[in-house]
């Protein structure tokens, strides 16, 4: 996956003014000792420090009842905060609110919709609360890219799950936000469907959206963020670049598929963390995936002449990296 | 000032009322008829003239009242409830709104639509009765002035109702009991002297006196004690919105 402004050529207009912003200021979003305390003393954030850049996929991973929704919740206005201070393009969300939303699209995690609104009124009617003037032609834009167009008369009660998705989608564009906010933004939606809004929300990345989706389907993360942030138990364990946090935590498998199943591992090989797989079938070495440890692809070559030496003869070979799920469930089990 | 989402929320309010035009216009036209019919019509033909006004003249702005009162009390409430209730509440919390836009779009549009069914039953009782307006002004004023205190009263009731039967309750136990007591098809004088003292404490009673003073010049009351009345009860209801919105009672945790 990349994200260089080069490849940002999707669209035409925009990347040259985001390739500007991003030299401007990299955090679009602060975040300072956010902490959210209920009524009944139970404390769903605890003092979180977050910066989010301009321009970039940030996915907020955890588990449920993490403080995702919370957090993003606070950011957007509809829950007050107990403490902490959240600045959006350096205006206060509580001070300076209306410069702070303006610049916020949310799309909420529940499919709520006004049943009887038709979807051009609904998605009308958002960008008038933010204030800002009729503009058919963006709407017809909006609606078209998340291909509603043909609905657009249709009331909101006729619509499928997937389609009302697409619609909280036009109505967080329809004020033409320079950051978006996608709540699980697949959740419940079919394979199809959640490829295609995978493909609109890069298509806004490449127009200089700030884009930060919580999930915890662990794939979407992998596919589309540029940096994933943990957050577990209110408060965020990790935020790593997406490629770094699989480099540095991911581990890597050389599995080796025997002529002959193994009883055992040979002698000569015990100072090697090998393993055996599938009755004796398969040889696993398992190493860090990030090339500065000490298991080095120079280590491998060795291995594999050890391998050879001790007379253990395989037909193929390949290896395998450690998901993004194994990296998070590791992550959250030890943080519990 | 963010007057064009007030103008958006406004209108989609209003929109809401067109689309629902049966519940919203041509039910409580068709009720109020049947009041006619059957105080004006069957009961009032044996009853005398009160303050030398035919009794179906009589009840007419006490009717308009009642209408009034439970029209924009269900109006406002339902308009903000319905929101928090399917969980659109979070598009206007969103947005670069404050809370008394917030309040002007609702309330606004809520107050709106009373106002103008107030006027289409002040139409339809001129067809069943001979009608008389000495202070057009000071009827359109308590007209409006009643509608948007009212809707006040509903938008909070809508903030603080959690389900449905919540939404009922206030309409049903207070407002309408309230209503029926207060004068709307009496004068007061009518009553036993115990009880046209306990009247007094019932605020609908100034409401319904200062507004069929501005019809035929009679009230129960004095027009000042009811204007006076009127605005210790909007400035209630607008220091309760102000508490709500300041603490976020039930909308915003």
């Amino acid at each position: 996956m990349s994200h260089d402004i080069a490849d940002a050529t999707a669209t035409e207009t925009r990347p040259a003014a985001r390739a500007h912003t991003l030299k401007a200021t990299p955090s679009v979003i602060t975040v300072q000792g956010l902490t959210k305390r209920y009524a009944s003393g139970f404390e769903a954030l605890k003092r979180i420090d977050l910066d989010i850049q301009r321009g970039e996929i940030f996915a907020l991973l955890g588990p449920n009842g993490a403080g995702k929704t919370t957090l993003i919740s606070i950011i957007c206005g509809l829950v007050n905060a107990s403490d902490g201070q959240v600045r959006v393009n350096g205006h206060d969300i509580v001070t300076d609110y209306r410069a702070a939303r303006e610049q916020i699209g949310l799309v909420p995690q529940e499919l709520t919709s006004d049943a009887f609104a038709t979807v051009w009124n609904t998605v009308s009617f958002s960008r008038g609360l933010f204030g800002k003037r009729a503009d058919s032609a963006h709407i017809e834009r909006v609606l078209r890219s998340l291909s509603l167009w043909d609905k657009r008369r249709n009331k909101m009660i006729t619509l499928s799950g997937g389609m009302k998705r697409r619609v909280l989608i036009a109505k967080a564009l329809a004020h033409e936000p320079q950051i978006l906010f996608l709540d699980e933004p697949t959740a419940g939606v079919d394979v199809e469907l959640r490829r295609d809004m995978w493909d609109v929300v890069r298509s806004l990345r490449d127009q200089g959206v700030t884009v930060i989706l919580t999930t915890h389907y662990i794939e979407e993360a992998e596919e589309m963020a540029d940096r994933i942030g943990v957050i577990n138990d209110g408060e965020i364990v990790l935020v790593e670049e997406k490629a770094a946090l699989m480099r540095q935590l991911g581990r890597k498998q050389l599995r080796l598929d025997l002529q002959t199943p193994l009883a055992a591992i040979p002698e000569t090989l015990a100072h090697y963390p090998l393993s055996l797989a599938d009755d004796g079938h398969v040889l696993v070495y398992t190493y860090a995936a990030s090339p500065d440890e000490h298991s080095t692809p120079a280590s491998i070559s060795a291995l594999l002449n050890d391998i050879e030496a001790a007379g253990v003869r395989f037909k193929d070979l390949h290896t395998e990296q450690s998901s993004l799920e194994e990296i998070f469930v590791n992550l959250v089990r030890k943080d519990a | 000032m963010n007057l064009r989402a007030v103008g958006t929320i406004y209108h989609f309010e209003l929109a809401r009322a067109w689309r629902t035009l049966l519940q919203s216009l041509v039910s409580p036209v068709i009720s109020t008829s049947l009041y006619f019919v059957v105080f004006g019509a069957a009961i009032g033909s044996r009853i005398q003239e009160v303050e030398g006004v035919s009794y179906g003249a009589f009840i007419v702005p006490g009717l308009i009242m009642l209408m009034l009162l439970t029209q924009s009390v269900s109006n406002a409430s339902f308009g903000i409830f319905f929101p928090k209730f399917t969980g659109t509440i979070y598009e206007v919390l969103s947005a670069p709104v404050s809370y008394l836009e917030i309040v002007l779009g609702y309330v606004g549009a809520a107050a709106t639509k009373s106002l103008i069914l107030g006027l289409i039953i002040l139409v339809t009782a001129s067809f069943f009765v001979p009608l008389r307006i000495d202070h057009p002004f000071w009827m359109l004023l308590f007209l409006a002035l009643t509608a948007l205190t009212f809707s006040l009263l509903g938008f909070i009731i809508g903030i603080w109702a959690e389900g449905f039967e919540k939404l009922q309750l206030v309409p049903l136990l207070i407002i309408t009991p309230l209503t029926f007591l207060g004068g709307s098809f009496y004068s007061i004088d009518m009553l036993p002297p115990v009880w046209q003292t306990v009247t007094l404490f019932n605020p609908v009673v100034y409401l319904v006196s200062g507004f069929r003073w501005s019809f035929y010049g009679i009230s129960d009351v004095s027009v000042g004690a009811s204007l006076l009345m009127i605005l210790v009860f909007l400035g209630l209801c607008l220091a309760l919105v102000g508490w709500i919105f300041k603490t976020g009672y039930n909308i915003k945790p």
